[in-house]
């Protein structure tokens, strides 16, 4: 029998902490794969977020730098400024990205900064206990929109993709989703893409990654890949948003 | 080496350069700006990279990542920015990364002014983050300081893994005087925790997140015991008349300038009155204070604050001392002739506190 | 002889069972038995059935599953 399917060496040995069916583990995988297939372990330095995926400077098997909540981008940047024939990526959820660290991802992708994000949507706070996001989708019941998220109060989701994608900085914007097989190679395939446009030196890439968090939405995991796709995805579409290389193509 | 008649702030860069800062991140605000500019100017140049970020948060954190690397990095910024660093700085102090920040102080609360002032002490000394950390806190009286300083903040750094900060003001930021550049190389050190890509070691992780009471405690503990012996290795002050002096001025930056020449004032017309200049606010010179506090001798802050050096004057005079206070504020800066009516008037006017 | 295998790290698994729902060929199950965890971890039913695909692992959140196919 030969082996066609193993934990990437990208991926350190250490349990994962995650909530049972959480995505989380899955989009790890697919960036530690993806960091194996291109051979850039040895040079790669990750940066982790604050939330749910804090702890994967245990998980990725890379050296790895820690930032406070939001800041990622901005470390990252003050990494590959210093080291630029290093691979720099974060790995960031909603309320980090999408919230506090709103500036810091904008001026990144403004600067092109040559980085690759994964970008996690669960469209919630995940370790706080399921506080609203800005990625919250109207009507979504969390922990601080107890009769769901209304417009007048909380105002509308951001499409971060779509936001990134207008800045001539960005290289790269795609957004895929995890609620089966076929998507979840997809994104494994983007997120290879964003770390091979780094190492082209094409500038600023992210990849947004629609993910469940069936704990604080009070759903099974198979039950949550369902209500992702039936919801979320929705009103976040799967798609590129911008991609210099098909640009040069086409020009 | 040539003195070269330089602004404060522009020999704070200049030094820096010199003393290998092959990174800087910043951030406009007055009165700090010359820095920034400096190196904008200057760093790319000799080998290094200068970055204006998009906020003084953003900076603090380019700064963390790249001392993460163990390159030789560096900020600078004015007392509000300061502020906005103070989580990145206690996140710096608890990963024990290199890094020079240098605060040109402005006037405050709030937006306040751009004049020069020494408010921030407590912020810098006693922690302006949350959590307990220490900065190496050095503070120049002179342009030549300033560059002397600053050169020696990066040895500092590497040698503690720990950030220092440089603290001005706008007075000694945009004065210019004459200044001589350190001559010698600077000590670098081998960062084998380094985060440079894990090549043929394990990976290093650069991280302050301790979810285990037990360990985050032994961490703390492991910093304590470094804060203990950066104060007996590092504390330094410069002394001036106070042998005999019956009145002992407490001052520093900015302030100490003034306060000299009230000593001298003060000298001409018989009254023995000497000068403690702290130069390192943290760790804090206790001893120079506790020995003179001998229960006959009087002493006198001058602070452009509303008083908060005098605390730990107080706290090393221990009671044996009546420590008198001056200060302006707003931007103001004290005057000879001003403290010098001070001392007349504690002297042989015979004030008392 | 079945053209595919797979390996479960039953003390890694935490039952949520999104393996078992991705298997087109209904090879997997949640076990009885237990883990040190308290998971009921999934486990080949039917391992005749099994083709090697990998959907089972490609949607494994914990990385849990290897998979072999008969080369």
């Amino acid at each position: 029998m030969m082996r066609v399917f193993e934990r990437p060496e990208s991926l350190t040995e250490k349990q994962m902490h995650y909530c049972p069916g959480c995505t989380h583990g899955i989009i790890h995988r697919l960036t530690a794969e993806a960091i194996d297939q291109l051979g850039i372990r040895e040079k790669t330095i990750g940066v982790a977020s604050v939330g749910c995926s804090v702890f994967a400077y245990d998980y990725f098997n890379c050296d790895m730098q820690q930032a406070a909540h939001g800041r990622a981008p901005a470390v990252a940047t003050g990494i590959k400024r210093v080291l630029p024939d290093r691979v720099v990526f974060t790995y960031q959820g909603d309320g980090d990205l999408a919230s506090i660290g709103t500036a810091e991802i904008v001026h990144a992708a403004a600067r092109g900064e040559n980085i690759t994000v994964i970008f996690v949507n669960n469209a919630i706070y995940g370790m706080t206990s399921g506080q609203m996001a800005p990625t919250t989708l109207l009507g979504q019941k969390t922990t601080t929109t107890p009769r769901g998220r209304t417009v007048h109060d909380n105002g509308y989701p951001i499409r971060m993709s779509e936001l990134l994608a207008t800045l001539d900085g960005a290289a790269y914007i795609e957004r895929v989703s995890t609620h089966d097989p076929k998507h979840v190679m997809q994104a494994g395939k983007a997120i290879k893409k964003a770390f091979t446009m780094q190492l082209e030196g094409r500038g600023f890439a992210l990849v947004e990654v629609l993910s469940t968090c069936s704990v604080n939405w009070g759903l099974s995991p198979q039950e949550a890949l369902e209500w992702m796709r039936d919801n979320m995805v929705p009103y976040y579409p799967l798609g590129v948003f911008k991609d210099v290389t098909r640009e040069e193509e086409q020009a | 080496m040539a003195k070269v008649l330089m602004k404060g702030n522009e020999a704070i860069a200049e030094a820096a350069i010199r003393a290998g800062c092959r990174a800087f991140y910043g951030y406009p605000i007055t009165p700090q700006n010359e820095i920034p500019n400096y190196m904008a100017l200057h760093l790319p140049e000799r080998g290094g990279v200068y970055l204006q970020a998009e906020s003084e948060v953003s900076a603090i954190n380019m700064v963390y990542g790249a001392a993460g690397c163990g390159v030789r990095v560096m900020t600078s910024s004015s007392s509000p920015g300061i502020s906005l660093k103070a989580e990145g700085i206690s996140y710096i102090a608890a990963a024990e990364l290199p890094c020079v920040i240098v605060n040109v102080m402005r006037c405050g609360p709030g937006l306040g002014g751009i004049h020069p002032s020494q408010g921030d002490y407590f912020q810098a000394v006693k922690g302006g983050g949350h959590g307990d950390y220490r900065l190496i806190v050095l503070a120049p009286g002179s342009v030549q300081e300033m560059a002397d300083l600053t050169f020696e903040a990066f040895d500092l750094a590497d040698k503690w893994r720990n950030p220092v900060m440089v603290l001005a003001d706008g007075l000694l930021g945009q004065m210019m005087e004459p200044v001589e550049f350190i001559d010698r190389e600077p000590q670098m050190v081998p960062k084998p925790w380094a985060t440079t890509g894990a090549e043929g070691r394990k990976p290093n992780i650069i991280n302050t997140l301790d979810i285990v009471p037990e360990s985050l405690e032994k961490r703390n503990y492991a910093l304590a015991e470094k804060y203990a012996r950066i104060a007996d290795e590092e504390t330094r002050w410069q002394e001036y008349k106070i042998e005999d002096a019956d009145l002992i001025i407490a001052a520093y930056g900015t302030s100490a300038r003034a306060a000299r020449s009230a000593v001298d004032m003060a000298r001409e017309k018989g009254m023995r009155v000497g000068l403690i200049r702290p130069i390192s606010l943290w760790p804090f010179p206790s001893a120079p204070f506790a020995e003179a506090a001998d229960g006959t001798r009087q002493f006198l802050v001058v602070e452009m604050s509303m008083g908060q050096l005098i605390e730990d004057v107080r706290l090393a005079v221990n009671g044996r001392g009546v420590v008198h206070f001056i200060n302006r504020l707003g931007g103001m800066v004290p005057t000879p002739p001003e403290i010098y009516s001070k001392i007349e008037a504690i002297l042989q006017g015979g004030e008392v506190q | 002889m079945a053209k595919g295998r797979v390996i479960i790290e039953a003390e890694r698994c935490k039952e949520c069972s999104l393996c078992v729902n991705a298997c087109p060929f209904g090879v997997l199950r949640i076990s009885s038995s237990i883990n040190s965890r308290g998971f009921h971890p999934a486990e080949a039913a039917h391992p005749e059935k099994c083709t090697g695909c990998r959907l089972c692992a490609i949607m494994c959140p914990d990385v849990v599953i290897t998979v072999e196919r008969a080369s």
